[in-house]
């Protein structure tokens, strides 16, 4: 058995055991832990498949940013899990036959599918350049549009997130930037005449 | 044994079935829910790359990368949502996210 079909397995049996442990575990917490294996394990494969900028790219977007922000908002709310369980054994049936039925379309079209005969014309073979070299130059030529939208998405949830979560509470007294800046010696000190041993 | 493409597309269907199974089971957990769906894209994306290596074009690779943002955009409003909804409400069941009568 060569060394690469060995490591497909490893990863390939613990990405489908941490998927199903998400799916399965009782304590949140657990599951986005085990969300987190999967994420590496999945960037293991992708490693082995030759796409290593997609892999190091899951470590730091999908590890280092969505499931740390899944453990973040699981633990900041006080809520109580153990009440979302219940049904879970009635709709044991219901998911495992739709499970079953996707489980079956999907490997029919895995298992028997055939390349087509004209394929597209397909980009320049990667050659002696790396993976990322020859990402980057697919995507800041022909993908530039599609790019910018990326970001422009990006800077649309950054701007949702933040205006979903902010709030300003009364009674907290906060910096007029503005206010401080057009102050002038004539608004800000005052002269008085103070009388002899009378003080103010 | 050769790992080829169809090991990857298995792989892929396995995980998509589970995201699929996941979304049913915990169907009164929105937080498993979005954990599912960022199962069944990342099974999505291991498709796309399996089939860019396969064929020696990197536009499945870059589509990879797109899905990737959408998927990290899609969780940071979902999760913000959320942590807006359980302020409002003091829950985050979704029997009682019902405002709609949908």
């Amino acid at each position: 058995m060569q060394a690469d079909a060995v490591f497909f397995w490893i990863f390939s049996v613990v990405l489908i055991g941490s998927a199903l442990s998400v799916v399965l575990a009782k304590n949140p917490v657990h599951s986005v832990l085990f969300l987190i294996l999967a994420f590496v394990n999945a960037s293991g494969l992708f490693i082995m498949m030759g796409a290593e900028f997609l892999g190091m790219l899951l470590i730091v977007v999908y590890v280092g940013a969505v499931a740390v922000l899944f453990l973040f908002v699981v633990m900041l709310l006080d809520v109580d899990f153990t009440e979302f369980r219940q049904g879970f054994v009635q709709y044991l049936p219901v998911g495992g036959l739709i499970a079953l039925c996707v489980a079956l379309e999907l490997g029919y079209a895995a298992i028997g599918w055939t390349a087509s005969p004209n394929p597209a014309a397909a980009a320049a073979p990667a050659g002696m350049i790396s993976n990322t070299h020859a990402l980057g130059r697919v995507l800041y030529t022909q993908y530039f549009y599609f790019f910018q939208a990326a970001g422009l998405i990006l800077l649309t949830a950054m701007i949702g997130a933040i205006v979903l979560t902010l709030r300003h509470k009364v009674g907290v007294k906060r910096q007029n930037i503005a206010e401080q800046v057009a102050r002038t010696p004539a608004t800000a000190v005052e002269l008085r005449k103070v009388a002899s041993r009378a003080g103010l | 044994m050769d790992i080829g493409l169809t090991h990857y597309l298995i792989l892929a269907a396995i995980l998509f079935t589970i995201g699929i199974a996941g979304i049913i089971l915990n169907h009164k957990n929105i937080i498993v829910i979005l954990m599912s769906v960022e199962l069944i894209l990342l099974s999505v994306n291991i498709n796309l790359v399996a089939f860019s290596t396969h064929s020696g074009d990197l536009t499945g690779q870059v589509f990879a990368l797109f899905i990737l943002t959408v998927a990290a955009a899609e969780a940071a409003i979902g999760l913000a949502i959320l942590v807006a909804f359980y302020r409002n409400r003091g829950s985050i069941a979704v029997e009682d996210i019902n405002a709609l009568k949908g």
